[in-house]
Protein backbone atom coordinates (compact mmCIF):
# COMPACT_ATOMS: atom_id res chain seq x y z
CA UNK A 1 0.00 0.00 0.00
CA UNK A 2 1.22 3.44 -0.84
CA UNK A 3 1.42 6.30 1.83
CA UNK A 4 -1.10 7.94 -0.09
CA UNK A 5 -3.86 5.30 0.14
CA UNK A 6 -2.60 5.04 3.95
CA UNK A 7 -3.40 8.03 4.95
CA UNK A 8 -6.17 8.00 2.59
CA UNK A 9 -7.68 5.07 4.63
CA UNK A 10 -6.66 6.63 8.02
CA UNK A 11 -9.21 9.83 7.07
CA UNK A 12 -12.01 7.12 5.97
CA UNK A 13 -11.56 6.11 9.51
CA UNK A 14 -14.33 8.17 11.01
CA UNK A 15 -16.82 7.15 8.79
CA UNK A 16 -15.85 3.82 8.87
CA UNK A 17 -16.68 3.89 12.95
CA UNK A 18 -19.64 5.87 12.54
CA UNK A 19 -21.20 2.78 9.79
CA UNK A 20 -19.77 0.53 11.55
CA UNK A 21 -21.87 1.48 15.17
CA UNK A 22 -25.33 2.12 12.99
CA UNK A 23 -24.87 -1.51 11.66
CA UNK A 24 -24.77 -2.77 15.23
CA UNK A 25 -28.22 -1.08 15.74
CA UNK A 26 -29.86 -3.23 18.61
CA UNK A 27 -33.52 -4.32 17.15
CA UNK A 28 -34.63 -3.60 20.61
CA UNK A 29 -37.80 -5.32 20.39
CA UNK A 30 -40.34 -6.10 23.89
CA UNK A 31 -39.26 -9.21 24.88
CA UNK A 32 -40.90 -11.14 28.04
CA UNK A 33 -38.58 -9.29 30.38
CA UNK A 34 -40.71 -6.14 29.27
CA UNK A 35 -43.71 -5.29 30.60
CA UNK A 36 -45.76 -2.30 28.85
CA UNK A 37 -48.18 -0.75 31.10
CA UNK A 38 -50.47 2.04 29.72
CA UNK A 39 -51.74 4.54 32.13
CA UNK A 40 -53.90 7.33 33.41
CA UNK A 41 -51.43 10.36 33.15
CA UNK A 42 -52.18 11.28 37.09
CA UNK A 43 -50.48 8.24 38.17
CA UNK A 44 -47.02 9.03 36.14
CA UNK A 45 -47.37 13.04 36.65
CA UNK A 46 -47.96 13.06 40.22
CA UNK A 47 -44.52 10.72 41.17
CA UNK A 48 -46.79 7.14 42.31
CA UNK A 49 -44.85 5.20 39.66
CA UNK A 50 -41.72 6.22 40.53
CA UNK A 51 -41.85 4.91 44.38
CA UNK A 52 -44.26 1.95 43.19
CA UNK A 53 -42.29 0.18 40.46
CA UNK A 54 -38.75 0.13 41.67
CA UNK A 55 -39.21 -2.29 43.97
CA UNK A 56 -41.23 -4.40 41.55
CA UNK A 57 -38.08 -4.15 39.21
CA UNK A 58 -35.75 -4.69 41.53
CA UNK A 59 -37.61 -8.13 42.82
CA UNK A 60 -38.18 -9.81 39.37
CA UNK A 61 -36.57 -9.95 36.30
CA UNK A 62 -39.04 -7.56 34.65
CA UNK A 63 -38.55 -3.93 33.27
CA UNK A 64 -41.61 -1.71 33.03
CA UNK A 65 -42.26 0.44 30.02
CA UNK A 66 -44.51 2.98 31.14
CA UNK A 67 -46.66 4.94 28.35
CA UNK A 68 -48.38 7.77 30.31
CA UNK A 69 -51.35 8.43 27.90
CA UNK A 70 -55.15 9.16 29.37
CA UNK A 71 -57.48 6.44 29.94
CA UNK A 72 -59.21 6.66 26.82
CA UNK A 73 -55.80 6.31 24.85
CA UNK A 74 -54.56 3.46 27.16
CA UNK A 75 -58.19 1.76 26.93
CA UNK A 76 -57.42 2.05 22.92
CA UNK A 77 -53.84 0.69 22.99
CA UNK A 78 -55.01 -2.29 25.35
CA UNK A 79 -57.97 -2.83 23.08
CA UNK A 80 -55.78 -3.24 19.97
CA UNK A 81 -53.07 -5.06 21.79
CA UNK A 82 -50.44 -2.40 21.93
CA UNK A 83 -49.92 -3.22 25.78
CA UNK A 84 -49.89 -5.41 28.11
CA UNK A 85 -51.73 -3.80 31.33
CA UNK A 86 -53.67 -0.31 31.99
CA UNK A 87 -53.83 1.33 34.92
CA UNK A 88 -57.39 3.63 34.44
CA UNK A 89 -59.80 5.55 36.35
CA UNK A 90 -62.91 5.03 34.28
CA UNK A 91 -65.34 2.32 35.95
CA UNK A 92 -67.80 2.16 33.58
CA UNK A 93 -65.69 1.94 30.80
CA UNK A 94 -63.46 -0.96 32.86
CA UNK A 95 -66.89 -2.79 32.76
CA UNK A 96 -67.30 -2.18 29.29
CA UNK A 97 -64.29 -3.30 28.05
CA UNK A 98 -63.61 -6.32 30.25
CA UNK A 99 -67.23 -7.57 29.34
CA UNK A 100 -66.25 -7.16 25.26
CA UNK A 101 -63.15 -9.57 26.03
CA UNK A 102 -60.14 -7.41 25.70
CA UNK A 103 -59.21 -7.45 29.58
CA UNK A 104 -58.89 -9.71 32.36
CA UNK A 105 -58.37 -9.87 35.97
CA UNK A 106 -59.53 -6.03 36.72
CA UNK A 107 -58.79 -5.54 40.37
CA UNK A 108 -59.50 -2.33 42.46
CA UNK A 109 -55.97 -0.79 43.06
CA UNK A 110 -56.54 2.68 45.05
CA UNK A 111 -58.74 5.68 45.17
CA UNK A 112 -59.14 9.26 45.66
CA UNK A 113 -61.19 12.07 44.15
CA UNK A 114 -61.77 14.66 41.93
CA UNK A 115 -61.99 18.38 42.77
CA UNK A 116 -63.67 21.53 41.13
CA UNK A 117 -60.86 24.42 40.68
CA UNK A 118 -61.05 27.77 40.38
CA UNK A 119 -59.85 31.13 40.42
CA UNK A 120 -59.65 33.40 43.77
CA UNK A 121 -62.32 35.41 43.25
CA UNK A 122 -64.64 32.99 42.20
CA UNK A 123 -66.74 34.73 39.69
CA UNK A 124 -69.43 31.82 39.36
CA UNK A 125 -69.77 32.02 43.48
CA UNK A 126 -69.20 28.28 43.72
CA UNK A 127 -66.51 27.64 46.69
CA UNK A 128 -67.33 25.77 49.22
CA UNK A 129 -70.37 23.62 47.67
CA UNK A 130 -71.60 20.53 49.18
CA UNK A 131 -73.48 19.69 46.18
CA UNK A 132 -71.21 19.55 42.93
CA UNK A 133 -74.44 19.06 40.86
CA UNK A 134 -75.98 22.16 41.87
CA UNK A 135 -72.10 23.73 41.43
CA UNK A 136 -71.88 22.77 38.18
CA UNK A 137 -75.25 24.30 37.10
CA UNK A 138 -74.39 27.81 38.32
CA UNK A 139 -70.87 27.66 37.24
CA UNK A 140 -72.47 27.12 33.68
CA UNK A 141 -75.18 29.55 34.35
CA UNK A 142 -72.77 32.23 35.97
CA UNK A 143 -71.25 31.84 32.30
CA UNK A 144 -67.80 31.30 34.20
CA UNK A 145 -65.10 30.24 31.94
CA UNK A 146 -64.65 26.17 32.43
CA UNK A 147 -61.80 24.49 30.78
CA UNK A 148 -62.81 21.17 29.72
CA UNK A 149 -59.77 18.20 28.89
CA UNK A 150 -62.13 17.31 25.98
CA UNK A 151 -59.78 13.85 25.59
CA UNK A 152 -61.77 11.14 26.01
CA UNK A 153 -59.87 10.72 29.69
CA UNK A 154 -61.26 9.64 32.77
CA UNK A 155 -61.59 12.90 34.42
CA UNK A 156 -62.94 13.95 30.84
CA UNK A 157 -65.81 11.10 30.92
CA UNK A 158 -66.50 12.12 34.75
CA UNK A 159 -66.86 15.66 33.46
CA UNK A 160 -69.58 14.31 30.86
CA UNK A 161 -71.14 12.47 33.68
CA UNK A 162 -71.51 15.77 36.34
CA UNK A 163 -72.85 17.71 33.13
CA UNK A 164 -75.47 14.85 32.28
CA UNK A 165 -76.79 15.35 35.78
CA UNK A 166 -76.78 18.73 36.11
CA UNK A 167 -79.15 18.77 33.08
CA UNK A 168 -77.41 20.80 31.31
CA UNK A 169 -75.84 21.50 27.88
CA UNK A 170 -72.27 21.21 26.81
CA UNK A 171 -71.85 24.27 24.86
CA UNK A 172 -72.03 26.87 27.73
CA UNK A 173 -70.76 30.31 26.69
CA UNK A 174 -67.80 30.32 28.95
CA UNK A 175 -67.36 26.11 27.94
CA UNK A 176 -63.87 25.38 26.18
CA UNK A 177 -62.31 22.37 24.97
CA UNK A 178 -58.24 21.97 25.45
CA UNK A 179 -57.94 18.44 24.32
CA UNK A 180 -54.77 17.97 26.37
CA UNK A 181 -53.66 16.42 29.31
CA UNK A 182 -54.24 17.40 33.22
CA UNK A 183 -51.25 19.39 33.58
CA UNK A 184 -51.56 21.07 30.75
CA UNK A 185 -55.41 22.02 31.48
CA UNK A 186 -54.58 23.12 34.91
CA UNK A 187 -52.37 25.83 33.49
CA UNK A 188 -54.80 27.00 30.93
CA UNK A 189 -57.15 27.44 33.95
CA UNK A 190 -54.39 28.74 35.68
CA UNK A 191 -53.75 31.62 32.97
CA UNK A 192 -57.23 32.40 31.95
CA UNK A 193 -58.57 32.37 35.60
CA UNK A 194 -61.02 29.78 34.52
CA UNK A 195 -62.44 26.76 36.04
CA UNK A 196 -61.42 23.07 36.03
CA UNK A 197 -62.14 19.37 37.64
CA UNK A 198 -59.21 17.61 38.15
CA UNK A 199 -57.68 14.29 39.86
CA UNK A 200 -56.79 15.75 43.49
CA UNK A 201 -53.53 13.96 42.91
CA UNK A 202 -52.41 15.80 40.05
CA UNK A 203 -53.64 19.08 41.65
CA UNK A 204 -51.53 18.50 44.96
CA UNK A 205 -48.52 17.93 42.30
CA UNK A 206 -48.79 21.45 40.61
CA UNK A 207 -50.71 23.45 43.50
CA UNK A 208 -47.65 25.39 44.07
CA UNK A 209 -47.34 26.28 40.47
CA UNK A 210 -50.95 27.75 40.24
CA UNK A 211 -52.87 30.61 40.79
CA UNK A 212 -56.21 28.78 41.50
CA UNK A 213 -58.01 27.08 44.61
CA UNK A 214 -60.02 24.35 45.36
CA UNK A 215 -63.89 25.47 45.11
CA UNK A 216 -65.90 22.20 45.60
CA UNK A 217 -64.50 19.01 47.46
CA UNK A 218 -66.05 15.95 49.43
CA UNK A 219 -69.76 15.28 46.79
CA UNK A 220 -69.69 11.61 46.81
CA UNK A 221 -70.26 11.80 43.51
CA UNK A 222 -66.75 13.37 42.53
CA UNK A 223 -64.99 9.33 43.57
CA UNK A 224 -62.22 8.73 41.26
CA UNK A 225 -61.33 4.67 41.77
CA UNK A 226 -58.62 3.66 39.89
CA UNK A 227 -58.23 0.06 38.53
CA UNK A 228 -55.31 -2.51 36.45
CA UNK A 229 -56.07 -5.09 33.89
CA UNK A 230 -54.27 -7.35 32.15
CA UNK A 231 -54.84 -7.42 28.66
CA UNK A 232 -57.39 -10.44 27.01
CA UNK A 233 -54.04 -13.02 26.53
CA UNK A 234 -56.94 -15.25 24.11
CA UNK A 235 -57.33 -12.48 22.08
CA UNK A 236 -53.27 -11.34 21.78
CA UNK A 237 -51.33 -14.41 22.53
CA UNK A 238 -48.04 -12.34 22.28
CA UNK A 239 -49.00 -9.83 24.88
CA UNK A 240 -46.67 -10.52 28.30
CA UNK A 241 -49.66 -11.60 30.50
CA UNK A 242 -47.40 -13.54 33.21
CA UNK A 243 -45.93 -9.83 33.30
CA UNK A 244 -49.07 -8.51 33.36
CA UNK A 245 -49.94 -10.71 36.30
CA UNK A 246 -46.64 -10.20 38.27
CA UNK A 247 -47.39 -6.71 38.36
CA UNK A 248 -50.94 -6.79 39.14
CA UNK A 249 -50.02 -8.95 42.06
CA UNK A 250 -47.08 -6.58 43.26
CA UNK A 251 -49.30 -3.54 43.20
CA UNK A 252 -52.39 -4.97 44.91
CA UNK A 253 -50.01 -6.65 47.57
CA UNK A 254 -49.78 -5.39 51.05
CA UNK A 255 -46.59 -4.14 50.51
CA UNK A 256 -47.18 -2.49 47.09
CA UNK A 257 -50.95 -0.78 48.59
CA UNK A 258 -48.41 0.22 51.77
CA UNK A 259 -46.51 1.96 49.14
CA UNK A 260 -49.67 3.66 47.51
CA UNK A 261 -51.18 4.19 50.68
CA UNK A 262 -47.50 6.05 51.83
CA UNK A 263 -47.30 8.17 49.07
CA UNK A 264 -47.35 11.75 49.97
CA UNK A 265 -46.87 15.34 48.33
CA UNK A 266 -46.27 17.98 50.88
CA UNK A 267 -47.26 15.60 53.78
CA UNK A 268 -51.02 14.88 52.23
CA UNK A 269 -51.75 11.70 50.97
CA UNK A 270 -52.48 11.54 47.31
CA UNK A 271 -54.42 8.10 46.84
CA UNK A 272 -55.80 5.57 49.14
CA UNK A 273 -55.62 2.08 48.76
CA UNK A 274 -58.13 -0.13 47.91
CA UNK A 275 -56.82 -4.05 47.59
CA UNK A 276 -55.36 -4.63 50.66
CA UNK A 277 -55.15 -3.73 54.49
CA UNK A 278 -52.35 -1.25 54.97
CA UNK A 279 -50.92 -0.44 58.51
CA UNK A 280 -51.72 2.80 58.62
CA UNK A 281 -55.09 4.06 59.10
CA UNK A 282 -55.75 5.83 55.44
CA UNK A 283 -58.58 7.72 55.99
CA UNK A 284 -58.58 11.19 57.88
CA UNK B 1 -44.40 30.00 38.99
CA UNK B 2 -40.60 30.86 37.90
CA UNK B 3 -39.88 33.18 35.06
CA UNK B 4 -37.80 32.75 31.83
CA UNK B 5 -34.43 33.82 33.39
CA UNK B 6 -35.13 31.84 36.84
CA UNK B 7 -36.07 28.71 34.67
CA UNK B 8 -33.00 29.16 32.69
CA UNK B 9 -30.51 29.49 35.66
CA UNK B 10 -32.34 26.58 36.97
CA UNK B 11 -31.36 24.52 33.07
CA UNK B 12 -27.92 25.13 33.62
CA UNK B 13 -27.51 24.19 36.71
CA UNK B 14 -29.08 20.87 36.10
CA UNK B 15 -27.05 20.15 32.70
CA UNK B 16 -23.78 20.96 34.56
CA UNK B 17 -24.59 19.16 37.74
CA UNK B 18 -24.82 15.88 35.31
CA UNK B 19 -28.48 14.99 35.99
CA UNK B 20 -28.74 11.54 35.18
CA UNK B 21 -31.73 11.35 33.24
CA UNK B 22 -31.60 14.65 31.18
CA UNK B 23 -28.20 13.38 29.78
CA UNK B 24 -29.64 9.78 29.00
CA UNK B 25 -32.49 11.53 27.23
CA UNK B 26 -29.98 13.37 25.22
CA UNK B 27 -28.23 10.45 24.06
CA UNK B 28 -31.27 8.75 23.34
CA UNK B 29 -32.08 11.64 20.83
CA UNK B 30 -28.46 11.76 19.23
CA UNK B 31 -28.05 7.97 19.11
CA UNK B 32 -31.71 7.59 17.09
CA UNK B 33 -31.13 10.78 14.95
CA UNK B 34 -27.66 10.06 14.04
CA UNK B 35 -28.79 6.49 13.35
CA UNK B 36 -31.47 7.43 11.10
CA UNK B 37 -29.93 10.19 9.16
CA UNK B 38 -26.61 7.89 8.08
CA UNK B 39 -29.32 4.84 7.62
CA UNK B 40 -30.69 7.23 5.27
CA UNK B 41 -27.85 9.41 3.31
CA UNK B 42 -26.72 6.34 0.99
CA UNK B 43 -29.44 5.49 -0.75
CA UNK B 44 -31.68 9.23 -0.46
CA UNK B 45 -28.46 10.46 -2.15
CA UNK B 46 -27.50 8.25 -4.80
CA UNK B 47 -31.33 8.53 -5.94
CA UNK B 48 -30.79 12.24 -5.94
CA UNK B 49 -28.19 11.24 -8.50
CA UNK B 50 -30.07 9.39 -10.47
CA UNK B 51 -32.88 11.92 -10.77
CA UNK B 52 -30.38 14.55 -11.51
CA UNK B 53 -28.28 12.73 -13.90
CA UNK B 54 -30.54 10.17 -15.77
CA UNK B 55 -33.56 10.47 -17.36
CA UNK B 56 -36.78 8.47 -17.53
CA UNK B 57 -40.27 9.03 -17.92
CA UNK B 58 -41.71 10.29 -14.63
CA UNK B 59 -38.68 11.60 -13.21
CA UNK B 60 -40.06 15.12 -13.34
CA UNK B 61 -42.65 13.91 -11.11
CA UNK B 62 -40.69 12.29 -8.95
CA UNK B 63 -39.16 15.02 -8.06
CA UNK B 64 -42.19 17.17 -7.43
CA UNK B 65 -43.26 14.44 -5.30
CA UNK B 66 -40.17 14.36 -3.18
CA UNK B 67 -40.24 18.55 -3.23
CA UNK B 68 -44.37 17.83 -1.81
CA UNK B 69 -43.33 15.41 1.02
CA UNK B 70 -41.06 18.19 2.60
CA UNK B 71 -44.89 19.54 3.79
CA UNK B 72 -45.59 16.19 5.41
CA UNK B 73 -46.45 16.66 9.26
CA UNK B 74 -44.53 14.52 11.39
CA UNK B 75 -47.68 13.85 12.90
CA UNK B 76 -48.89 12.29 10.01
CA UNK B 77 -45.49 10.07 9.39
CA UNK B 78 -46.23 9.15 13.21
CA UNK B 79 -49.49 8.25 12.86
CA UNK B 80 -49.44 6.27 9.95
CA UNK B 81 -46.60 4.66 11.01
CA UNK B 82 -48.63 3.57 14.43
CA UNK B 83 -50.97 2.11 12.24
CA UNK B 84 -48.62 -0.22 10.09
CA UNK B 85 -47.00 -1.18 13.61
CA UNK B 86 -49.80 -1.58 16.20
CA UNK B 87 -50.56 -5.25 16.93
CA UNK B 88 -53.67 -5.07 15.37
CA UNK B 89 -51.96 -3.57 11.99
CA UNK B 90 -50.17 -5.01 9.11
CA UNK B 91 -46.70 -5.19 10.61
CA UNK B 92 -48.06 -5.80 14.30
CA UNK B 93 -46.03 -9.32 14.19
CA UNK B 94 -43.18 -7.48 14.44
CA UNK B 95 -43.58 -6.14 17.70
CA UNK B 96 -41.50 -2.23 16.55
CA UNK B 97 -44.28 -0.25 17.92
CA UNK B 98 -43.12 1.90 21.19
CA UNK B 99 -39.34 1.23 20.43
CA UNK B 100 -36.21 3.18 19.34
CA UNK B 101 -36.52 1.12 16.12
CA UNK B 102 -40.10 2.68 15.45
CA UNK B 103 -39.22 6.08 16.10
CA UNK B 104 -35.56 5.70 13.99
CA UNK B 105 -37.81 4.58 10.87
CA UNK B 106 -40.37 7.69 11.31
CA UNK B 107 -37.10 9.54 11.40
CA UNK B 108 -36.03 8.16 8.23
CA UNK B 109 -39.01 8.27 6.57
CA UNK B 110 -38.94 12.61 7.72
CA UNK B 111 -35.38 13.09 6.29
CA UNK B 112 -35.50 11.08 3.39
CA UNK B 113 -37.06 13.82 0.72
CA UNK B 114 -35.13 16.60 2.56
CA UNK B 115 -31.93 14.24 1.00
CA UNK B 116 -33.39 13.35 -1.82
CA UNK B 117 -34.64 17.29 -2.65
CA UNK B 118 -31.35 19.21 -1.66
CA UNK B 119 -28.99 16.46 -2.66
CA UNK B 120 -30.83 16.74 -6.01
CA UNK B 121 -30.65 20.71 -6.27
CA UNK B 122 -26.81 20.76 -4.94
CA UNK B 123 -25.79 17.83 -8.20
CA UNK B 124 -28.07 19.44 -10.41
CA UNK B 125 -25.77 22.29 -10.17
CA UNK B 126 -22.45 20.56 -10.48
CA UNK B 127 -20.24 20.94 -13.26
CA UNK B 128 -21.12 18.11 -15.87
CA UNK B 129 -17.57 18.34 -16.76
CA UNK B 130 -16.33 16.81 -13.52
CA UNK B 131 -18.49 13.81 -14.16
CA UNK B 132 -17.10 13.74 -18.32
CA UNK B 133 -13.82 13.60 -17.47
CA UNK B 134 -14.16 10.89 -14.80
CA UNK B 135 -15.75 8.99 -17.21
CA UNK B 136 -12.48 9.49 -19.58
CA UNK B 137 -10.34 8.93 -16.91
CA UNK B 138 -11.63 5.63 -17.29
CA UNK B 139 -13.79 5.50 -13.82
CA UNK B 140 -16.90 3.15 -13.67
CA UNK B 141 -20.13 4.71 -13.48
CA UNK B 142 -19.89 4.26 -9.60
CA UNK B 143 -16.75 5.94 -9.47
CA UNK B 144 -17.66 8.74 -11.75
CA UNK B 145 -20.38 9.96 -9.18
CA UNK B 146 -18.23 9.67 -6.09
CA UNK B 147 -16.34 12.08 -7.61
CA UNK B 148 -19.47 14.51 -8.83
CA UNK B 149 -20.33 14.23 -5.23
CA UNK B 150 -17.39 15.27 -4.00
CA UNK B 151 -17.73 18.19 -6.26
CA UNK B 152 -20.65 19.04 -5.05
CA UNK B 153 -19.72 18.24 -1.43
CA UNK B 154 -20.63 21.35 0.69
CA UNK B 155 -24.14 21.44 -1.19
CA UNK B 156 -24.48 17.66 -0.07
CA UNK B 157 -23.62 18.21 3.56
CA UNK B 158 -25.98 21.28 3.81
CA UNK B 159 -28.52 19.16 2.47
CA UNK B 160 -27.39 16.07 5.58
CA UNK B 161 -27.73 19.03 8.42
CA UNK B 162 -30.95 19.84 7.01
CA UNK B 163 -32.08 16.67 7.23
CA UNK B 164 -30.52 16.22 10.55
CA UNK B 165 -32.01 19.23 11.32
CA UNK B 166 -35.44 18.37 11.09
CA UNK B 167 -35.50 14.81 12.70
CA UNK B 168 -33.37 15.92 15.79
CA UNK B 169 -36.05 18.76 16.50
CA UNK B 170 -39.05 16.65 15.14
CA UNK B 171 -41.61 15.58 17.98
CA UNK B 172 -44.85 14.73 16.73
CA UNK B 173 -43.66 11.27 15.17
CA UNK B 174 -41.27 10.28 18.01
CA UNK B 175 -43.89 11.25 20.40
CA UNK B 176 -46.52 8.89 18.40
CA UNK B 177 -44.45 5.53 17.69
CA UNK B 178 -42.13 5.98 20.48
CA UNK B 179 -44.57 6.43 23.79
CA UNK B 180 -42.00 8.79 25.48
CA UNK B 181 -40.51 6.28 27.62
CA UNK B 182 -38.40 7.00 30.21
CA UNK B 183 -34.58 5.49 29.90
CA UNK B 184 -35.96 4.05 26.16
CA UNK B 185 -37.68 6.34 24.16
CA UNK B 186 -38.03 9.61 25.91
CA UNK B 187 -35.81 12.12 23.75
CA UNK B 188 -35.51 15.61 24.13
CA UNK B 189 -38.25 16.75 22.09
CA UNK B 190 -40.94 14.63 23.73
CA UNK B 191 -39.27 15.48 27.54
CA UNK B 192 -40.02 18.88 26.77
CA UNK B 193 -43.48 18.30 26.03
CA UNK B 194 -44.07 16.06 28.92
CA UNK B 195 -41.69 18.58 31.56
CA UNK B 196 -44.19 21.24 30.20
CA UNK B 197 -47.35 19.50 30.62
CA UNK B 198 -46.01 18.93 34.32
CA UNK B 199 -45.42 22.57 34.73
CA UNK B 200 -41.59 22.08 35.34
CA UNK B 201 -40.29 24.37 32.65
CA UNK B 202 -36.84 24.17 33.56
CA UNK B 203 -36.20 21.08 32.72
CA UNK B 204 -37.85 22.20 29.84
CA UNK B 205 -35.73 25.29 29.05
CA UNK B 206 -32.47 22.82 29.83
CA UNK B 207 -33.05 20.18 27.18
CA UNK B 208 -34.35 22.95 24.44
CA UNK B 209 -30.72 24.61 25.74
CA UNK B 210 -29.09 21.05 24.75
CA UNK B 211 -30.24 20.92 21.76
CA UNK B 212 -29.46 24.50 20.26
CA UNK B 213 -26.06 24.28 22.18
CA UNK B 214 -25.11 20.48 20.24
CA UNK B 215 -26.64 21.50 16.94
CA UNK B 216 -24.09 24.72 17.36
CA UNK B 217 -21.47 22.54 17.42
CA UNK B 218 -22.21 20.15 15.06
CA UNK B 219 -22.32 23.16 12.83
CA UNK B 220 -19.01 24.91 13.87
CA UNK B 221 -17.31 21.62 13.23
CA UNK B 222 -18.79 20.96 9.92
CA UNK B 223 -18.27 24.78 8.89
CA UNK B 224 -14.42 23.96 9.38
CA UNK B 225 -14.03 21.43 7.51
CA UNK B 226 -16.17 23.42 4.98
CA UNK B 227 -13.59 25.95 4.92
CA UNK B 228 -14.28 29.70 4.46
CA UNK B 229 -17.52 29.71 3.17
CA UNK B 230 -17.30 32.33 0.38
CA UNK B 231 -17.27 32.57 -3.06
CA UNK B 232 -14.23 31.27 -5.29
CA UNK B 233 -13.58 33.80 -8.15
Amino acid sequence: MTPHHATQGLRRLPILLLLGSVLAIPLAQADSNTIRLATSTSTENSGLLRVLLPPFEQRTRYKVHVLAVGTGKALRMARDGDVDVIIVHAPAAEREFVRAGYGVNRRDLMYNDFIIVGPKHDPAGIKGAKNVVAAITRLIRSNAMFISRGDESGTHKKERELWRLAGVQLEGRGYREAGQGMGRVLQIAGELQAYTLTDRGTWLAMRDKLPLQIMVEGDTRLFNPYGIIAVNPARYPDVNYAGAMALIAWVTSVHGQQIVGDFEIDGEALFKPLAAQVKRPVEK
Amino acid sequence: MEGLPEASRHALLLLLSGDYELWTTIAISFSVSLKAIVLTAPVALVLAFVLAHTRFPGRRVLISVFHTLLAMPAVVVGLTLYLLLSRSGPFGDLKLLFSQTAMMIGQIILCFPILVAMGHSAIQAADRRAWETAVTLGAGPGRAMLTLMHEVRFGLMAALLAGFGRIIAEVGCSMMVGGNILHYTRNITTAIALETTKGEFAQGIALGLVLLVLALLLNFSLAMLQGKGVMVS
